[in-house]
């Protein structure tokens, strides 16, 4: 009880700093981008506009995400070090485990209101762009507009985004902020291609390299089971059960991360 | 002070870009369009997680190039090489973006100078869509439409309709479709067959469809008689077609015909032949 509670604490002071340091600026970039879009897109696309506004609102809701969870995610525990307010910080009743999770509830809400901003001015965007389109010519879309499933699809977007934060903490936690930020791209890169490391085996033959590969797909994150973009606008299915593993998997996954920065923070030596 | 500056330059600045394009516009140059990454396994190297908003970009660039070339002034020689391409790019990347299917396969079909006139490349890219979605009968049916349009091959298009026809959410006219298909191409036991079979439909319409197309199948079996019995020299009278209108001699080609008057008319590919 009282770990949640000074955890809280951190998460508020987090989320008041990402107030300060304007990160909700990307809002307005992306609602420009949107409806900028949503005006330009009717010209060029065949009638195409409802599939590559969602499309676009999707990528875009996931690049901006992952973005901030880097940039902001990166800093969130060098920074004290570097200002020295890690100093009079942990000189407060407050362990340094519920420091590194504060901080990571802390950026999870700023990337939960965030999303849901986004969410809701993607909708309103689909509102116009489908608002007079006639009955039969909506009825040949492959999904409506106003699809409640693109909910699953934003759902696994922050999920993937939380992961991401979980990453960039984790370096965070040792690193300086550039080779931080360098790391978690860098495993967020070779996490979108982690099918291929899996299937190794089947284009070297030194049997050593299949296998370094083999636990290399096991142990880094599988960042492309929370992609399920293209499935949602295109009004594929996405079950239950898949949405359910995913959000497991992820969770599992961040507090394998969050455990690990713990150990590593509780264990530095700011002489 | 360094602000009015500042305007002054800019404002400098973009009179100069105007004059410069009124003026001195750059050089006019027929270059062709290049495709830099041809290979869809690398696009979506280049966009992980994002292949569909990648998809979009290529169609957008499809559309432009197709647009570009058909509409392109006469001097321009109309250049299509790459519409297949960004097609297979835009489809690898969203193996579920119906438009780029239907669409690409009309523009692919298109004969040069309107289009790049290469069907095989149509039929190429429906089978992909059918690849990635057995299902969407859509894109059977339309198989069979650059089968009968394009290649004018009638017993492949009658099965890819027919295909079509059979295929969960289809609608009920793409049966009749695949029969006048068969008949238009001269396959009219097979024809015959399948209007019978749509005969016993459910539809009452369908039914009222079947009965005057074998009806029409029946006056072209008539007519084929009359005109064995003229090529042996004999001088037959005209019959009457099965709805009682007795059958007439077109003035521009001699031959027995049904008259306009009959409700047979017109007979599958009377009106106007296909292209």
């Amino acid at each position: 009880m009282r770990t949640a509670r000074a955890a809280g604490i951190v998460a508020i002071a987090v989320f008041r700093e990402s107030v300060r340091d304007k990160i909700f600026y990307n809002l307005v970039l992306f609602a420009v981008l949107l409806v900028g879009a949503s005006v330009l897109i009717g010209q060029l696309t065949a009638g195409q506009d409802v599939k590559i506004i969602k499309d676009l609102g999707l990528s875009a809701t996931s690049v901006f995400g992952v973005f901030v969870a880097i940039f902001v995610g990166i800093s969130l525990v060098s920074k004290e070090v570097d200002r020295r307010s890690v100093y009079p910080l942990l000189a407060k009743p407050i362990r340094r485990s519920e420091l590194i999770a504060g901080k990571y509830a802390g950026l999870l809400l700023t990337l939960l209101l965030n999303t849901a901003v986004m969410t809701i001015a993607l909708y309103t965007v689909l509102f116009f762009l489908s608002r007079g389109v006639p009955e039969n010519i909506q009825h040949a879309w492959d999904a409506p507009a106003l699809d409640p499933a693109l909910l699953k699809a934003i759902a696994l977007i922050y999920v993937d985004v939380a992961v991401v934060t979980a990453v960039a903490l984790f370096f965070s936690s040792y690193s300086s902020p550039m080779l931080s930020a360098v790391f978690t791209l860098g495993v967020y890169v070779v996490g979108q291609f982690n099918a291929d490391l899996k299937r190794f085996d089947q284009i070297v033959s030194a049997p050593a390299a299949a296998i370094i590969a083999k636990t290399a797909y096991y142990v880094l994150p599988d960042f492309s089971r929370f992609d399920v973009k293209l499935a949602v606008v295109h009004g594929v299915p996405v079950s239950g059960a898949y949405m359910t593993s995913a959000v497991l998997y992820a969770l599992a996954y961040i507090a394998a991360l969050l455990f690990g920065a713990m150990a590593i923070f509780s264990r530095r030596d700011f002489k | 002070m360094n602000t009015i500056a500042a305007a002054l330059c800019l404002a400098a600045a973009v009179a100069l870009h105007a004059f410069a394009d009124r003026w001195a516009p750059p050089p006019s140059v027929d270059a062709p369009a290049l495709l830099y990454v041809r290979s869809a396994v690398v696009a979506k190297r280049v966009a992980p997680g994002h292949a569909g908003l990648a998809a979009d970009v290529y169609w957008i660039r499809t559309l432009q190039h197709f647009g570009q070339e058909r509409l392109a002034p006469p001097g321009h020689v109309r250049n299509y090489s790459l519409l297949y391409p960004l097609l297979d790019l835009t489809t690898t990347l969203d193996p579920y973006f119906s438009i780029a299917y239907r669409f690409g396969a009309i523009f692919l079909g298109e004969p040069y100078p309107d289009g790049p006139g290469r069907p095989d490349l149509a039929i190429a890219l429906l089978r992909k869509g059918l690849a990635a979605q057995p299902g969407k009968w859509q894109y059977m049916q339309d198989l069979g439409f650059v089968y009968y349009w394009h290649l004018r091959d009638y017993k492949a298009a009658a099965e890819a309709f027919q295909r079509a026809s059979q295929m969960p959410g289809a609608p009920n006219w793409l049966r009749p479709l695949a029969a006048v298909t068969l008949a238009e191409g001269g396959h009219r036991t097979a024809s015959r067959a399948m209007w019978e079979q749509l005969a016993q439909a459910d539809e009452e319409w369908l039914r009222g469809a079947a009965q005057l197309r074998l009806a029409q199948l029946d006056a072209m079996d008539t007519m084929d008689g009359w005109r064995r019995a003229r090529a042996a020299g004999a001088n037959p009278p005209l019959p009457s077609d099965p709805s009682g209108t007795p059958f007439v001699i077109d003035p521009a080609s001699g031959d027995i015909t049904v008259a306009r008057e009959s409700k047979l008319f017109p007979l599958p590919g009377q009106l106007q032949a296909p292209r």
